[in-house]
């Protein structure tokens, strides 16, 4: 009875999640609605089943979300039993930080500031993320167990050897450690996940005719009437879906008919681009984009 | 590369029916394999390669592969692959890898997850990292150099932590001009060194990664091989879950599902055999027996479980069992034991420190270990055994270690998840040192200790009294003795049994072996802790006055006591205070560089936490101290 590499990853994630639970003082599972936090909280409901999983979920809220993503996060956390934790960085609230006017500053402080606040606000020492190693080089070379600084760094040349399953939780006050149950699911590995276990995700990754513009060559969708619309521009519906969902304003859609999840899984196999160059955050500060946000405390 | 001969052509099965093909995605194995090998022997190379050949880059990246080629490449207008795993800013500007990156690919039959490991001699704690969760390791070796330093080294490690399957990949091929005698020279080579360090059997491959010959498809170069392609061989491997599953029920609980009364749930990752509702199961290391009653998962009770698999179990009886313990077969339990030998890997900067306690992570247990200097160090380049005293950045010993309790273990060629372990440092929290166990020293097992039928309890007793350790520290001049001795003074005045341990007194006979070096230092506090542990054993009031300078010592002293028995009396007095006093003379001389590694000087004291006692000398007398300690040692 040899196991497949889903049950092997499925196994493994599991592991990882009991791992943080029996040696951290204050965990905190980052939920960001999109469909590797689908697949991460799935996991945990696993891991811990009969019980519910025993820390809270935590949303960097940025205001800047699609309206179904706000949906699905209620009713997730609902469902599982578990306590939403929702955090808006109060300086980026107060001086109306959008991704029209301010780019990069953008996810600076809504995201990078925001997700320091909350885990400093709440004293949380191990912070789930579902990065995976699949999506960018930078993750690729990060540990499993992510070793934080005090104001939340990562250092790139000095990580902690990480051998076998033998994770080390040990910090000093004030530190902490980000986690990454996922690191070695691929895309195909979630999709295929979802599909056979039939986690809920947000209707935005199924094709459905939406409103519409283009900007720099990004297909975005006017989700709310903040969008600033040209003078004379008027969006147009269009048959799209997303593989990657952010702040609306900063996430690309692609043309497509796939509304169901192997029509979705077939268009991904059969596509030419890689998943995150929908998004605009990896291409600020060149090759180095990720790896320079996560010194700096981003996930 | 034959035209158009390429791994996996999924293409036409995704486009026309999706549902077989996620069917057979479904259903494949994972192997999860490392490459290694000298700084330019092209691992990154070979790894841009097989994601290439498995469509694994997408379009975008590839155009920014390109340019990046261009622009910083070392293969003139040709793609470097290399930069599509060097993944750090570092390691691009420097051209070398330091840490150890993983890539996904897949074939028909597998997924495969590779880790891209540093050949750099510094990086080597980053290579083991990578090693040890491999299935299978390709050793690169460029064919125009032969073996070199670092394939020996990589070799030693890969055999180190266990991996089955090597893979000799002898590359660049195409620069020695398919040479078939070139390639057989250097698998004989290989063969002589693999043999002396215990590797039975390699699978030799002449490839070029830059060119594609013999990675996914066979070379027409190269009709002189017959054997497997580099991909086909991946494919082939066994994996050993079979056999891993054969074995005897080992589960180390790492957590105790307790969401209500009526439900206690053990739950963990079954490391090796298979389990039944109805089992017999025996948990190490205390003994206790009972039998499975359910394997319960989110999806329903499972009739059996096998190794791989995260489950939680929940027992027929009510027995004790918390994480650290392991669930196991009740006819062929784990053993458990507390002293043992094993293979060191040491991976910090700061080197061994013999006798120190370090914290040891082993399957879910967590337990305080000591390590006694090394029997000896490997030269991993001549396989010599060589003399040490301790273990240095990237060293590889054999070292007897103990631990504070017995703990469930396993041989790690028979079981890596109850057999390798981890050291951290207690003050740093920094993984120091991998290891693998061979065996329990038979001491342990089988050495009883001998039953005293007057027992400690009498010892005290006919003395009227509680013993106690008074662990006196603090800086030289800081009044230690002086308090002790008043101390010790009173104690007696008022029948009490005691006895003063001074640090100089000690030294000038139990321990005038020792110098002053750090590890010469814990070896000191070490003896005088087992000598005050003896004295407490025989009812007496042990007065202890040494600098005692590091917590990591002060603890380990602590828990070779009785709870409750050990006092520790922080003397606080300020270096400029204690250098004016300078009563021996000892400051002058330590600031003037003749005395080296002095407390408070060039050798560092780390204040006490948690001091049961402190005693600021510039607030009171050291007769008020004493009247002080007294008081709460007697209350």
């Amino acid at each position: 009875m040899s196991l497949t590499h889903l049950e092997r990853l499925e196994a493994e994630s599991i592991h990882i999640m009991r791992e943080v639970v029996a040696e951290a003082e204050r965990p905190v599972m980052l939920y960001s609605v999109g469909k590797d936090s689908a697949v991460m909280l799935h996991l945990a409901k696993k891991a811990f089943y009969p019980a519910p999983p025993p820390f809270p979920l935590l949303h960097v809220d940025t205001t800047w979300k699609f309206q179904a993503m706000y949906a699905l996060r209620d009713k997730a956390a609902k469902d599982a039993g578990m306590d939403l934790l929702v955090h808006q960085n109060p300086e980026a609230l107060d001086k109306g930080i959008n991704p029209f006017d301010h780019g990069p500053l953008h996810t600076d402080m809504w995201k990078t500031e925001g997700l320091k606040q909350a885990l400093d606000k709440y004293g949380f020492d191990a912070a789930f993320g579902g990065a995976r190693r699949d999506e960018e080089k930078s993750r690729a070379k990060e540990r499993i167990f992510s070793f934080r600084n005090a104001s939340h760094g990562w250092d790139p040349k000095n990580q902690r050897p990480e051998l076998w399953k033998l994770y080390n939780a040990r910090k000093a006050k004030g530190e902490s450690i980000r986690v990454f149950p996922l690191s070695n699911w691929t895309e195909l590995d979630i999709w295929q996940y979802i599909h056979l276990e039939g986690i809920e995700i947000v209707p935005l990754y199924f094709s459905q005719p939406r409103p519409t513009v283009e900007r720099d060559r990004l297909l975005l969708m006017v989700d709310d009437d903040r969008f600033p619309l040209e003078p004379g521009e008027e969006p147009v519906m269009r048959s799209i879906r997303f593989r990657t969902l952010g702040c609306y304003p900063l996430t690309g859609a692609v043309e497509s008919e796939a509304a169901t999840l192997p029509e979705i899984i077939q268009e991904m196999l059969l596509t030419t681009t890689s998943e995150r160059q929908g998004r605009a955050i990896d291409k600020d500060a060149g090759g180095a984009g990720m790896e320079k946000k996560k010194q700096e405390g981003y996930f | 590369m034959s035209e158009g001969d390429v791994i996996y052509r999924p293409e036409a099965l995704i486009a026309e029916d999706i549902d077989a093909y996620l069917e057979q995605h479904q259903h494949k194995t994972m192997l999860r394999f490392i490459t290694c090998g000298s700084v330019d022997d092209g691992k990154s190379t070979l790894i841009g390669r097989l994601l290439y050949d498995s469509k694994m880059i997408f379009e975008d990246q590839l155009a920014a592969l390109e340019s990046d080629s261009r622009r910083v490449g070392t293969q003139g207008q040709e793609i470097d692959f290399a930069l599509l795993v060097d993944g750090l800013a570092a390691e691009r500007e420097q051209g070398i890898t330091i840490d150890v990156a993983y890539r996904f690919f897949a074939t028909e039959k597998r997924k495969f997850i590779v880790a891209d490991t540093p050949g750099h001699e510094q990086y080597t704690r980053n290579m083991v990292t990578g090693a040890s969760t491999a299935d299978l390791a390709v050793i690169l070796i460029d064919a125009r150099k032969g073996v070199l330093t670092q394939t020996r080294r990589h070799s030693f490690l890969a055999h180190l932590v266990g991996i089955r399957h090597i893979v000799l990949a002898v590359n660049k091929m195409d620069l020695v001009d398919y040479d078939q005698p070139t390639f057989e020279h250097i698998v004989a080579d290989y063969r002589a060194f693999a043999n002396r360090i215990g590797i039975g059997q390699f699978t030799a491959i002449p490839l070029s990664g830059l060119r594609g010959d013999n990675i996914a498809a066979r070379s027409d170069a190269m009709s002189w091989y017959d054997g497997p392609t580099l991909i086909e061989h991946l494919e082939a491997v066994d994996l050993g879950l079979d056999e891993r599953a054969g074995k005897s029920l080992r589960m180390p609980v790492q957590w105790v599902n307790r969401p209500n009364l009526d439900f206690r749930g053990f739950s963990g990752q079954i490391a090796s055999g298979s389990v039944r509702p109805g089992d017999a199961v025996r948990v190490i290391p205390s003994g206790k027996t009972s039998t499975v009653a359910r394997i319960v998962t989110y999806d329903g009770d499972l009739e059996q479980a096998v190794a791989g698999q995260s489950v939680t179990l929940t027992l027929a009886d009510e027995i004790d069992c918390s994480r650290g313990d392991v669930i196991c077969a009740a006819d062929d339990p784990a053993e458990a034991a507390d002293q043992f030998e094993a293979t060191i890997v040491w991976m910090a900067e700061e080197e061994m420190l013999p006798g120190r306690n370090y914290i040891m992570k082993i399957g879910t247990q967590s337990v305080s270990a000591a390590v006694q200097p090394p029997k000896y160090r490997v030269d991993v380049n001549t396989l010599d055994h060589l003399a040490a005293k301790s273990l240095g950045l990237n060293d590889i010993g054999i070292c007897e270690l103990a631990t504070d309790k017995r703990i469930s273990f396993a041989h790690y060629a028979e079981n890596k998840d109850l057999g390798g372990f981890i050291l951290i440092d207690r003050m740093t929290n920094a993984t120091v040192a991998a290891g693998a166990l061979h065996f329990a020293l038979r001491r342990a097992q089988n050495v009883h200790w001998q039953a005293i039928d007057v027992s400690r309890e009498a010892h005290a007793a006919i003395k009227n009294q509680r013993p106690r350790v008074l662990w006196f520290t603090g800086l030289s001049g800081s009044g230690k003795s002086t308090i002790a001795n008043l101390v010790e003074k009173r104690l007696h005045a008022l029948g009490k049994h005691t006895f003063l341990l001074d640090g100089d007194n000690v030294r000038h006979g139990l321990n005038k072996d020792l110098g002053f070096t750090e590890a010469d230092r814990i070896e000191n506090i070490r003896r005088v802790g087992e000598v005050a542990r003896l004295m407490t054993d025989a009812g007496l009031i042990v007065l202890t006055a040494f600098i005692s300078p590091f917590r990591a010592e002060r603890q380990l002293a602590r828990t070779m006591m009785a709870e409750g028995e050990f006092i520790e009396i922080f003397v606080d007095t300020p270096l400029n205070v204690a250098e004016e006093r300078d009563v021996k003379g000892l400051y002058r001389k330590a600031r003037s560089g003749e005395l080296k590694n002095f407390t408070g000087i060039d050798s560092p004291y780390e204040r006490p936490e948690n001091a049961d006692i402190i005693i600021d000398t510039t607030a009171m007398t050291p007769e008020q101290a004493a009247e002080l300690i007294v008081e709460q040692v007697l209350a």
